[in-house]
């Protein structure tokens, strides 16, 4: 059955946006007359590329973006947001938290810290020129008992950012603003803290991004297939087993020549995956398991993806490994995001 | 208003592999209801929720984890009114032994007497199947697709109500609709 895959085949550079199907109550295109074309056409995704290797600048910029744990949530769209006022949104924000801060709480024996919040720009973080930059909200931390040798720490860090994300940007009204993926790496109650703030001032809605082991699926077979240049970490995948008394968690690693061998014999399109080049991908390496140790993996829950590219948990939990194939991943995961905002 | 619940376990080595076939037209009191799927827990309280509804007709339930059920009790079992395929989209597997025990269904129970039940829709965060795969799977076979939640009660219930009033469909006992008629109208309004 062959129904015409017209979103993804449109020559758009670099993004193959897939009719991603939701599960269950998404309205599906229907066409009475044709009872066989009733069903959306299967996903497809582009391959995630490695950037344009960019000046040492960009990649220097980005680089404490990686191997750090990053807790994902999808934003909705920011109303009135402005770029050219990312000063006094500092100032704002500063304010708000140090306001939050001495709330009712005990003061902290050795002096105060004193919390300066920066909100800037990345410009290097996007897809394309239509995409929104993304932002970077950094707390920092200034002992001031010693106001001269004080270094300033950053204690926590959050980034919105919008990565191929047309979909969503093309149909908003002029005053919104599209920067649906948002990652945190700090303690909860800063994340607290500056999503209240943010909420409140811009009329947005945090959500927490979890990751369904069908999208983790797609990760590692995606990122499976990258090529990596220095001898990288084998390929893991972490399953959980449901519905026994004591949790017992499998952990099925991979050499990645041998994973990336199988990916090769699998993908057809170079550039370009399907939803039945993924299902191959995990079932070989299922029946793999089940040849050696009689146990169903797809009987299973995927919790965790660990690749040479990044590794990614359905806690909705990401970490960047390479910088090379950043914007790839955060196509991908601003994708997720959107469909959850939808 | 009485009703019994029937359970095979999984086939133990190699089975002499036979169709499922229709016996011939038996004026029988009851009706049975067979539901196949990997699940364990969850499709036990869903048969139990069946029998427990309230019905002026007498409803038995046969439980099996995959087809073909074992030959030799072939001659015991009575006419199967309505096969409910259960998938879980939590797990993968669930899909699988579905698409492998219809292999063992005679066409003319696709004549709306196969109903897909996908389970566990509550934890859409859990999702390990594709669901265009399902979908495929209910227009290839020409069944209907339901979704439920078997965790909470109350949508346990409601399930059971609605296979049973398709069951009582299938069985022939609701005048004027038949189990074909109605699959169609389930097929074309379901989404």
């Amino acid at each position: 059955m062959e129904s015409a895959a017209d979103g993804p085949a449109q020559p758009r550079p670099s993004t193959g946006r897939p009719s991603w199907g939701l599960p269950f109550g998404r309205a599906r295109r229907r066409s009475a007359l044709s009872p066989s074309s009733r069903l959306p056409p299967a996903p497809r995704r582009t391959q995630v590329k490695a950037g344009a290797a960019e000046v040492a600048e960009d990649t220097q910029r980005t680089a404490f973006l990686l191997r750090k744990q990053w807790t994902l949530y999808s934003v909705t769209p920011l109303y009135r947001f402005s770029e050219a006022h990312l000063r006094d949104y500092s100032r704002l924000l500063s304010a708000f938290v140090a306001a939050e801060k001495k709330k009712g709480l005990a003061v902290e024996i050795g002096g105060e810290l004193d919390i300066k919040v920066s909100v800037t720009s990345l410009p290097d973080l996007k897809g394309s020129d239509r995409d929104q930059a993304a932002i970077l909200v950094q707390l920092s931390s200034r002992s001031s008992a010693s106001p001269k040798n004080s270094e300033e720490k950053v204690i926590w860090s959050g980034w919105f950012c919008c990565v191929a994300g047309d979909e969503l940007s093309e149909n908003l009204p002029e005053a919104f603003t599209c920067l649906p993926l948002f990652l945190v790496n700090g303690a909860e109650s800063n994340t607290a803290i500056v999503g209240t703030w943010f909420q409140k001032t811009f009329d947005c809605c945090f959500r927490r991004l979890s990751l369904s082991p069908f999208n983790l699926s797609w990760m590692a077979a995606m990122w499976t297939g990258c090529k990596v240049d220095k001898p990288a970490s084998a390929t893991e995948l972490v399953f959980s087993v449901p519905r026994l008394p004591h949790p017992l968690h499998i952990s099925y690693a991979i050499n990645l020549e041998d994973a990336q061998a199988l990916w090769a014999t699998i993908q057809k399109t170079p550039g370009e995956i399907t939803q039945e080049e993924v299902d191959v991908f995990m079932d070989c390496l299922y029946s793999h398991f089940y040849r050696h140790f009689k146990i169903h993996l797809s009987a299973t829950k995927l919790v965790k993806v660990s690749t040479a590219v990044a590794s990614a948990h359905c806690d909705g939990i990401i970490k960047f490994r390479q910088s090379q194939y950043l914007t790839g991943v955060l196509m991908l995961l601003t994708e997720l995001a959107i469909c959850q905002i939808q | 208003m009485g009703g019994g619940l029937y359970e095979t376990s999984l086939p133990q080595g190699p089975q002499k592999r036979t169709k499922l076939q229709q016996e011939s037209q038996k004026s029988f009191p009851a009706e049975l209801l067979e539901l196949v799927g990997s699940e364990g827990d969850f499709q036990q309280k869903l048969a139990e929720a069946i029998l427990q509804e309230k019905k002026d007709f007498t409803v038995n339930v046969h439980i099996a984890t995959s087809l073909p059920l074992p030959s030799e009790r072939d001659h015991l079992r009575p006419q199967i009114d309505m096969i409910v395929f259960m998938i879980d989209i939590k797990n993968k597997y669930s899909l699988k032994n579905v698409e492998d025990s219809l292999a063992y269904v005679d066409a003319k129970f696709f004549l709306g007497k196969v109903c897909f039940l996908v389970t566990g829709v509550g934890r859409v965060n859990c999702c390990s199947v594709d669901m265009n795969a399902v979908w495929k799977l209910g227009e290839n076979y020409c069944s209907p697709v339901l979704f439920c939640e078997l965790e909470l009660e109350g949508t346990r219930v409601a399930t059971a109500q609605r296979l049973l009033r398709m069951l009582q469909i299938c069985a022939g006992y609701v005048p004027g609709v038949s189990a074909l008629y109605f699959s169609t109208l389930m097929t074309t309004f379901s989404s």
